[in-house]
């Protein structure tokens, strides 16, 4: 096998709080391949943010990466000074947030922030780096691209920022994008539209992508392999297919059984009982073991990661039938 | 449906002038031709909702959703048209009838923390409207809104804390229990439940719909997730651009749509059992609201348009028991228009 783009070994990021420390990543480990599309996916609060957050190195201090190996192309990144971080962050490796005004500046013009955004990394004349921003906003399908250079952010419609955005990240073409639930403010139709592009690119310039969403439909539709993360850490691993399918962890079934196609239309829906624990007193053991209909007394030991194949799991009675 | 409906929008618009902006009036001063623009958020819609009813209601960002809610739910006047509350005009409506009709239709707001008030413990922000109201004495305040917290799942002891201490999905349950407070009748729902992840999502939909169970409540229920809306709604309204375009049941409206935007908005619809690994999207640009195109707005969107969809606006008519539509195309017996195997124009 060829050397993966990204390999995430037992990293933890820790905030330190007056009431203790939140360890919003816990001992995660994960690689994404060349070309690949891994989809994370995870209650609210499980710390999938600040998964991409601590790659890129712009976790906010006080939090910090406390343990634990970033890879990317084989170069350590938790180790490397600032400056070179920089170096690579944008160039290199992208992430497309959540909100896209978090990229862009309202008060300057697209074609600016773009023409910034490509000399930043590149010593290239003014003029080349304009034709490069207005081929990038054309890639994902803004319409009359050089003149929306001169256009500011605030005369682009909700979508059409998300593609500026977008736009800025494959400006260097990366072999790295991570994109922290770009489309869930979207209505389907402009999703749809983004998903559609965005898979094209990565195509085209074999990129390497890790998509976070709460939408398992979206996830489906565009990823290779899924990560299901729960307080802090990764429970289950696998291909998409086969993860949805015939999940292992009673987490990712809960889940699965939650969406409203799930049940007949009008039935009441499926939550998982119970609440998330807080960061600050997670159980021992298995930190689902409060909400889980499958715990038993072994379960308040730490469940260890077990691997069959492609998928791993962390749960001592994972679901009958997976990976059958 | 038969008799008075709870709720009527009768012919309503509503119309933004957009002020320019600072950069704007620089850019007019040095001579850009810049004037103030008008936006028809909502362009003469009608829409009735009878009690007990849950209608969805969907469409592109910016098409006036959000708008028809808030006119709809009374604290946004309309600019033209009428809004009528159990068969009488709501803007005519004065005294107790008015305070009457302002509490019993209620919106929940799809930001939960731009309108809970940072500074405020939960236990006021919940019950500050009915101890106003008179709906409970002071005495009873604690009671009544620990109730209320329950029925959400919220847990009562949390009462005292503020809205920042609280998770996104709690937050939207502080924003619930505070429309319920006061007893409505009517709840719009603006994106209830759109930034919360699928298990909470079907906490909160499980107890709107034990509400209307128990006390027969009417939502307007308004939502970018086709998947909730299905499951549901009795009704789908499809709004585009400030017009309806189409409504019907859930089961007709998903199964054999009519209208040429609503069948590219369902095909977008990505689902886990339907692995889709292309995708489709409707050709074309969102037109701008501030010049929307003529005729059919969807025209150069559509892959059917023919010339008479640039001059003249389709009228919703029905197409079927429960479901109209507003497309020429309703008029025309062309195939593509009846067996709905339309091929996308690309
Ligand atoms: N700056 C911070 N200080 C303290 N705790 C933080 C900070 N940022 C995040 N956390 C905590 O870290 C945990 C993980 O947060 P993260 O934002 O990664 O969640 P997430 O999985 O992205 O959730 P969501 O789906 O809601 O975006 C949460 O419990 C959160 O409260
Ligand atoms: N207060 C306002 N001033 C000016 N324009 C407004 C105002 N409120 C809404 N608009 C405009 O009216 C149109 C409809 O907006 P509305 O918020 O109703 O859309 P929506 O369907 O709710 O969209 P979304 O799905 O993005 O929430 C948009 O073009 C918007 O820019
Ligand atoms: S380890 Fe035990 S408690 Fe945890 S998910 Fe598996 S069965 Fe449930
Ligand atoms: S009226 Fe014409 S343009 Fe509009 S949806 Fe129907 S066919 Fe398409
Ligand atoms: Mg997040
Ligand atoms: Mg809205």
């Amino acid at each position: 096998m060829t050397q993966p783009v990204l390999e995430v070994t037992n990293l933890s990021t820790h905030f330190p709080t007056r009431r203790g420390v939140i360890k919003a990543v816990d001992e995660v480990s994960f690689t994404v391949g060349q070309r690949e599309i891994v989809g994370l996916v995870g209650e609210s609060g499980s710390g999938k943010s600040i998964t991409g957050f601590s790659v890129l190195g712009l976790v906010d201090p006080p939090g910090r990466v406390v343990s634990g190996s970033i890879r990317f192309q084989g170069e350590e990144l938790t180790q490397l000074p600032q400056k070179a971080m920089r170096a690579i962050r944008g160039k290199r490796i992208a992430m497309i947030f959540q909100d896209p005004m978090m990229t862009l500046n309202p008060v300057l013009s697209i074609g600016t922030q773009m023409v910034e955004a490509v000399l930043a990394h590149d010593r290239v004349s003014r003029t080349e780096a304009r034709n490069r921003a207005r081929d990038a906003l054309g890639m994902v399908g803004i319409p009359s691209p050089e003149e929306r250079l001169d256009a500011y952010p605030h005369q682009f419609s909700g979508g059409m920022r998300q593609r500026v955005a977008i736009a800025i990240a494959l400006l260097h073409r990366p072999d790295l994008i991570i994109a922290d639930e770009p489309t869930t403010a979207l209505d389907v139709t402009i999703q749809s539209q983004i998903l559609y592009e965005i898979k094209r690119l990565a195509q085209e310039f074999s990129m390497a992508l890790v998509w976070i969403s709460h939408d398992l439909g979206v996830v489906a539709a565009l990823a290779d392999r899924v990560l299901v993360m729960y307080a802090g850490r990764i429970v289950e691993a696998g291909p998409v297919e086969d993860v949805l399918s015939q999940p292992a962890h009673p987490y990712t079934l809960g889940l699965m059984q939650a969406i409203p196609s799930a049940v007949p239309r009008g039935e009441p829906l499926r939550p998982i009982p119970g609440m998330a624990p807080s960061p600050l007193a997670r159980p021992s053991g298995c930190s689902f073991r409060d909400r889980c209909q499958r715990a038993t007394e072994i379960c308040s030991a730490e469940p260890r990661l077990d691997i069959l194949a492609d998928r791993e799991w962390r749960c001592f009675h994972p679901n009958e039938g997976r990976a059958a | 449906m038969m008799g008075t409906p709870l709720i009527e929008a009768k012919n309503v618009s509503r119309r933004f002038s957009r002020k320019l902006d600072y950069a704007e009036k620089i850019a007019r001063a040095f001579g850009a031709n810049l004037s103030e623009k008008t936006v028809h958020a909502v362009d003469e819609v009608n829409l009735a909702v009878h009690s007990g009813e849950v209608v969805g209601l969907v469409g592109e960002s910016g098409c006036g959703k959000s708008t028809l809610g808030r006119v709809m739910a009374g604290i946004m006047p309309a600019s033209g048209g009428e809004v009528r509350w159990k068969g009488r005009e709501l803007a005519g409506l004065k005294g107790p009838d008015k305070r009457q009709a302002r509490l019993a239709a209620q919106m929940i707001f799809q930001d939960p923390m731009s309108t809970l008030n940072p500074r405020k413990r939960v236990i006021d922000i919940i019950g500050e409207a009915p101890l106003v109201h008179g709906l409970v004495t002071r005495p009873a305040l604690r009671d009544y809104v620990a109730d209320l917290a329950q029925r959400v799942g919220l847990d009562p002891s949390y009462l005292d804390r503020y809205p920042h201490q609280f998770s996104g999905g709690q937050r939207q349950r502080i924003g619930i229990a505070r429309a319920l407070a006061v007893k409505p009748e009517l709840i719009v729902c603006d994106e209830s439940v759109a930034a919360l992840d699928v298990s909470i999502q079907a906490q909160i939909l499980n107890l709107f719909m034990d509400l209307r169970k128990e006390f027969g409540l009417t939502y307007l229920f308004i939502s970018h997730d086709l998947g909730v809306v299905k499951h549901i709604c009795d009704r789908v309204v499809v709004m585009y651009l400030g017009r309806i375009v189409e409504t019907g049941t859930p089961d007709e409206l998903f199964s054999n749509p009519k209208h040429p935007y609503t069948r590219a908005l369902i095909r977008e619809l990505p689902s886990i059992s339907d692995r889709r690994r292309d995708f489709t999207p409707v050709k074309g640009e969102i037109p701008s609201p501030l010049h929307p195109p003529s005729g059919c707005h969807f025209h150069p969107r559509c892959p059917h348009a023919f010339a008479r969809c640039q001059q003249e606006r389709p009228l919703l008519q029905e197409t079927g028991p429960g479901q109209a539509s507003a497309c020429h195309l309703n008029d025309e017996p062309s195939p593509a228009a009846r067996t709905g195997t339309f091929s996308t124009v690309s």
